[in-house]
């Protein structure tokens, strides 16, 4: 049955030996009885046994229009690497590629219908792995649910089984439907393929790109891609809707594993298509490549992902969540404290409170009243539609109103995603639409930011709405008026016991990452992991019930409540911490006699800026605080020196953290002045070389990895040693749960069982003190050695007229160029190559911490994140630097 | 070891036969003017002399090849006939007279199309794409050596990049001069990441060289201190080391190179004799990063440079003591 491989093959990337032609007897019905049609396939079956290779299993490939098999070059290379060989069987579908025109309009379930036909006629035995993009998903979809005896797991790439409740057809598709347009645009003319084709980000090569089109030159060869598009079931009256939501119905049964790789770049199948997908497949594992678009498999290389899910595949015993965590039982839900609080005869007491501008209280609500708003509003969401494992974005700065929103979400099971403006308007953007939420809450600028940029989910606002405005934002209803449709439903909604409350391991939130070292990220936690950070925060730092704080740092501000501690928003615009005044937080303090001040260290520098408009009212209340936590970037010794003497009573903390882990470390004020005098007296091994954080918080455990000379961390091994640097790794109950729809992200981070991978570097001291480094992406790897970046930035940044340092490498790993970029005071008046005599001066104190800097660069202002303007972009200004060092013009960085 | 050095009257060939001296070797100096090298037998003479090249080689068990002519203008046939030919000659000489090393100084710019070079090894010498008739010549030379390399006849190329030191014609003195009239510019800045060589670093590296030929015979290995600079930044320092004010005006790099190619053919066109003011290889050379990984170099070598950057221009301020500049304004 086998015909000679397709003469004069030349297509990039393709072993002309996989290319062949078989001949296979027709089923379906488009076909009279007794049909053959004769199909064109890659396929590495013979080369392998020829090489006396068995493969494990076969992966079944299906492309979608306007493709062809070419678009699985990569999985047949991978899959023909001797170390794990697979057959790799990909189709060109009849009247696609260089299968044959067959002059019939075949419709979805002939299509499927076709395939089994075709690993019929090819005797397929052993394990298969049906993988589909596009269309061809869904036909492989099909393919899988006729095939339960030999399917072993599905692969999908950017493809759709069903059109999500609620939206309409993507416009571009809508297009290629329209009768004026698509037998011209897809077959008449080959606009349809050039404009697929230049969906690739980045744009394909000049070969490979005339490879896709090879197939389809002439409009004769194009009729199966323009009825392709014609099959394209829009609504439930087209021919072909039964057999789609056959395939889709029939997904919710399938328990096979699932992997689905996924390019959120494609205006056809967006990410409200993936989410549909995880609907029916929740325990698909998933990995958004981020930039990636609709051909996922040429943007990104999808056949490493793609071959390590299979190799795990042998070993699992089976699909789904692999749960290591203790029973449901005795975990008290996050909230129990306010609970206690509102039913005891501190009820009436101030819970939560906003503050104006003119430093008055603006809202309060009271124990009793908090926790009454709470079940009010779960009720009136549950009543709207949100349900147990809803995704629920807030939009909501933090005070009164984000507490109840959120304590209700939590308490029904629902997801809240909180991704903050300190992303940025294109990095929030990204955060919301990747993680696809039901409901967004938010304020009207959040709401109107949601209608322009086209976030998903259905909205509600704050407060009440005109009706025009509500409708121009597209707003169902408002968290006041599901208040009050809540208070008059049963009370028995209103969530008081354990018994009520969701299952400890049932996904809770999803934060962001801050995005200063590549896109945001989203992380999951489950509910058990919120209430070990909320443990975590209480031990740490000796915060109980009756703990009043003022909430000027909103991840640990959102614990308040669950804390048992009394919370105050000061007045400042949360989206930029530098606007928090000395005044607005001494208002704040005195508002509720603060105990406690959260503050960003950002936050912190305008405070100290703006130290003389504090009244001596609003002394005394910050002369009265006892505990200051400042996190989320390093603070410099003479800051926080500084504001000991506002804070004067004050035990001041830095804790170290990240989103994935919050917090890791602490230290205070004192123990950051000894390990400083010890560094420099040299009588501890280990000290100095970074920033101190201090020792693992309550219930943490905290090691490193040690760095190779390639400036990875490669090994298995950890330890804690004084002076081994390597990357930190912490294992905590309240660490992340996964990173959210990055499989291979989250699959990196945990390769060592039970800890979770910092990506930053340091050591140890003897004293048991971690020293941060660095990030692992940005250690630079010199000839003679690995040089982390912070302790040479830290001796450079001590020279007077330089303000913030950074060292990058340029040129390849292992002989890179160690280079200093700094921030001169004043600034430079544009950016290039420092003075001779600057330069001489940063090589100088780089050389003291024992680092060799070849080239020193003058920037007027460092690039740095927007949610802590604190974190350097190492990675553009390395970029830049190797740009300008080559002999190029400068510009900025 | 009986060892003939050639065009022993240039600041590297001169130490290189003064090194070789040191280590009790028995040295032989061939070139056309007196090395000044003491205790070297000095054959004078052309690589273009067939007679005298073969009375040099005599009785030598290594050669180290630095004869070449080495400018930035010239008639292209003057540098076919020092440089390929000569070489040619030497080694169909050093050959007959069984010879057993020979190793050949080339230049990092015989793999040099004009683009950065950033962090890279010794790539092959591709004498169609060199810029200029001395790096296209030296290309085609450290070729024909290679190809020559045998059991019985081992052959490397070492590549010192940008040797200076104090005495430097070629680099330090043009320098000096021109910033002493504020004459030189600096190209986009001055930015550009440079590697370059102390001469008594290139000069050990060219004799361990023949000391390590069985680990690196028939290949071309770069050789430079491994430390990197800013242009602008090594100009200021071998100016202050002078004596003379660094240059602080720049031009856009793409102008120099425009500039240095017109001035270049004009120069030689009208047959001028001294060295033109700007020329495209110079402002290549100038404006674009090149500097190496050397981490092969030090292994196969077994060596490390021993002078460093700032180590050498402190030398370089010792010789000129009072100031360059002095000097200048005397002559």
């Amino acid at each position: 049955m086998v015909a000679a491989g397709w003469p004069g093959v030349d297509w990039p990337g393709v072993d002309p030996e996989w290319s062949r032609e078989v001949a296979v007897a027709s089923t379906s019905a488009a076909d009279p009885p007794g049909t053959v049609r004769r199909w064109h396939l890659l396929d590495n079956g013979a080369q392998l046994s020829r090489r006396g290779l068995t493969p494990a299993g076969t992966l079944l490939c299906v492309h979608g229009n306007p493709t062809w098999s070419y678009l699985w070059r990569s999985l047949l290379a991978a899959g023909s690497d001797p170390a794990r060989p697979w057959r790799v069987v990909a189709v060109d579908q009849l009247d696609m590629g260089y299968s044959e025109r067959t002059g019939t309009f075949r419709r979805l379930a002939d299509r499927i219908n076709d395939l089994g036909d075709l690993t019929d006629a090819l005797g397929l035995d052993g394990p298969v792995v049906s993988v589909g993009h596009d269309w061809g998903g869904v036909i492989s979809l099909g393919w899988a649910l006729a095939h339960p005896e030999q399917l072993a797991g599905v692969v999908l790439t950017n493809t759709a089984v069903h059109q999500p409740a609620g939206s309409g057809i993507p416009p571009a598709l809508r297009l290629a439907l329209h009768p004026a347009v698509h037998r011209w645009g897809t077959t008449t003319s080959d606009t349809f393929l050039r404009v697929t084709h230049s969906l690739a980000h980045p744009p394909l090569a000049a070969d490979v790109r005339s490879a896709f089109m090879a197939p389809y030159r002439g409009a004769a060869r194009r009729a199966g891609v323009g009825n392709f598009v014609a099959d394209i079931p829009a609504e439930p009256s087209h021919p072909s809707f039964p057999a789609l939501s056959g395939v889709a119905e029939g997904l919710r049964g399938l328990k096979v594993p699932a992997l689905m790789l996924w390019g959120p770049r494609d205006p056809i199948f967006s990410d409200r298509y993936l989410k549909d997908l995880i609907s029916r497949l929740p325990h698909a594992k998933v990995h958004r490549f981020e930039g990636a678009g609709h051909l996922v498999a040429e943007d990104r290389d999808i056949a490493t992902p793609v071959f390590e899910w299979l190799a795990e595949l042998g070993r699992d015993s089976g699909p789904g969540l692999q749960r290591t965590n203790a029973p449901a039982d005795g975990v008290p839900p996050l909230w129990a404290p306010l609970t206690e609080l509102a039913a005891g005869a501190a009820g009436g007491s101030t819970a939560v409170a906003e503050m104006a501008a003119n430093g008055s209280v603006a809202r309060s609500l009271s124990w009793r009243e908090l926790e009454q708003s709470i079940a009010a509003l779960a009720a009136g969401l549950k009543e709207g539609g949100v349900e147990h494992g809803s995704r629920v974005s807030l939009m909501v700065p933090p005070g009164v109103d984000l507490t109840v929103a959120l304590y209700a979400c939590l308490r029904l099971g629902a997801v809240v995603v909180v991704a903050d403006a300190g992303l940025g308007r294109r990095g929030l953007s990204r955060a919301v639409k990747g993680a696809t939420p039901d409901f967004l809450i938010g304020i009207d600028r959040a709401l109107a930011a949601a209608a322009v940029l086209g976030w998903p989910g259905r909205r509600i606002s704050v407060q009440d709405l005109p009706a025009a405005r509500r409708r121009l934002l597209g707003v169902e209803t408002s968290l006041a008026a599901l208040g009050r449709r809540g208070s008059g439903v049963s009370p028995t909604l209103s969530c008081r016991g354990p018994a009520q409350a969701p299952d400890p391991d049932a996904d809770a939130a999803v934060l962001f990452t801050s995005g200063s070292t590549g896109p945001a990220k989203g992380v999951l936690y489950t509910h058990r992991q919120l209430a070990a950070m909320r443990d975590t925060v209480a031990e740490t730092f000796g915060i109980s019930p009756g703990a009043r704080l003022v909430a000027g740092f909103a991840p640990f501000a959102l614990l308040g409540p669950a804390l048992g501690a009394v919370s105050v928003t000061p007045d400042m615009d949360v989206t930029a911490p530098r606007t928090l005044t000395a005044r607005a937080l001494a208002d704040a303090a005195a508002a509720i006699d603060a105990t406690v001040v959260f503050a960003s260290p950002a936050a912190l520098r305008n405070v100290l800026a703006t130290r003389d408009g504090v009244s001596g009212g609003g002394r005394q209340a910050l002369e009265a605080v006892e505990l200051l936590l400042s996190a989320g970037a390093p603070i410099p010794e003479p800051l926080l020196a500084e504001v000991q003497r506002l804070l004067p009573r004050a035990s001041l903390h830095t804790p170290y953290g990240m989103t994935e882990a919050l917090p890791v470390t602490d230290i205070s004020l004192e123990q950051i002045q000894t390990a400083d005098a010890e560094a420099a007296a040299g009588t501890v091994a280990g000290a100095g070389n970074g920033v101190c954080v201090g020792r693992p918080v309550h219930d943490a455990r905290v090691a490193v990895v040690p760095l190779a000379a390639d400036g990875t961390a490669p090994g298995t091994d950890f330890m804690t040693e004084a002076g081994v640097t390597g990357e930190i790794i912490v294992s905590s109950p309240h660490v992340k749960e996964a990173y959210d729809r990055l499989w291979l992200t989250q699959r990196e981070s945990t390769s060592l069982p039970g800890w979770h991978r910092t990506g930053d570097v340091g050591h140890f001291d003897a004293a048991g003190r971690l020293w941060v480094e660095g990030r692992l992406a940005h250690v630079v790897t010199a000839p003679a050695a690995v040089v982390t970046p912070v302790g040479a930035e830290q001796a450079i940044e001590r020279l007077d007229d330089v303000g913030l340092a950074a060292v990058v490498g340029v040129g390849p790993s292992g002989t890179q160029a160690v280079v200093a970029v700094v921030e001169t005071v004043p600034p430079a008046r544009k950016a290039g190559p420092a003075s001779p005599q600057l330069a001489g001066r940063v090589r100088g104190a780089a050389l003291a911490a024992g680092v060799n800097v070849s080239a020193v660069l003058a920037v007027t202002a460092q690039p740095t994140d927007i949610r802590h303007n604190a974190k350097i972009d190492r990675t553009r200004l390395s970029r830049w630097a190797s740009r300008v060092l080559a002999g190029g013009r400068p510009g900025q960085p | 070891m009986k060892v003939l050095v050639t065009g022993a009257s240039g600041l590297l060939g001169r130490e290189v036969a003064r090194l070789l001296v040191r280590q009790g070797h028995e040295v032989t100096t061939f070139q056309r003017r007196p090395s000044g090298v003491d205790s070297a037998a000095d054959f004078r003479g052309s690589v273009r002399d067939d007679v005298a090249v073969g009375r040099a080689v005599a009785g030598a068990e290594g050669v180290i090849h630095l004869a070449a002519k080495v400018s930035f203008t010239g008639r292209a046939a003057e540098f076919d006939e020092v440089n390929v030919e000569g070489t040619r000659r030497l080694l169909r000489a050093a050959r007959s007279a069984g010879v057993r090393d020979l190793v050949l100084v080339s230049s990092p710019s015989v793999a040099n199309s004009g683009a950065a070079i950033a962090g890279l090894g010794a790539e092959p010498a591709d004498p169609e794409h060199a810029h200029g008739d001395y790096s296209r010549t030296k290309a085609e030379a450290e070729l024909l050596a290679l190809a020559a390399d045998a059991p019985e006849f081992r052959v490397a190329a070492v590549r010192p990049h940008i040797v200076w030191g104090p005495g430097d014609t070629q680099l330090v003195e043009r320098v000096l001069a021109r910033a002493g009239h504020g004459r030189l510019p600096l190209l986009d800045a001055g930015a550009a990441l440079i590697d370059t060589t102390y001469v008594d670093n290139a000069s050990s590296a060219i004799v361990a060289a023949l000391h390590r030929m069985e680990h690196i015979h028939g290949r071309a290995l770069v050789v430079s201190n491994g430390e990197p600079r800013p242009v602008g930044e090594l100009l200021a320092g071998i100016c202050a080391a002078g004596g003379v004010p660094a240059p602080s005006w720049s031009v856009p790099g793409g102008v120099a190179r425009a500039a240095g190619a017109v001035v270049e053919k004009l120069w030689t066109w009208a047959g001028r004799k001294e060295e033109p003011p700007m020329t495209r290889f110079l402002a290549e050379q100038l404006s674009t990063a090149h500097w190496f990984d050397q981490r092969e170099t030090q292994e196969l070598l077994d060596w490390t440079p021993a002078v460093s950057l700032d180590e050498g221009l402190a030398k370089l301020a010792e010789h000129y003591g009072s100031g360059f500049a002095a000097r200048v304004h005397r002559s």
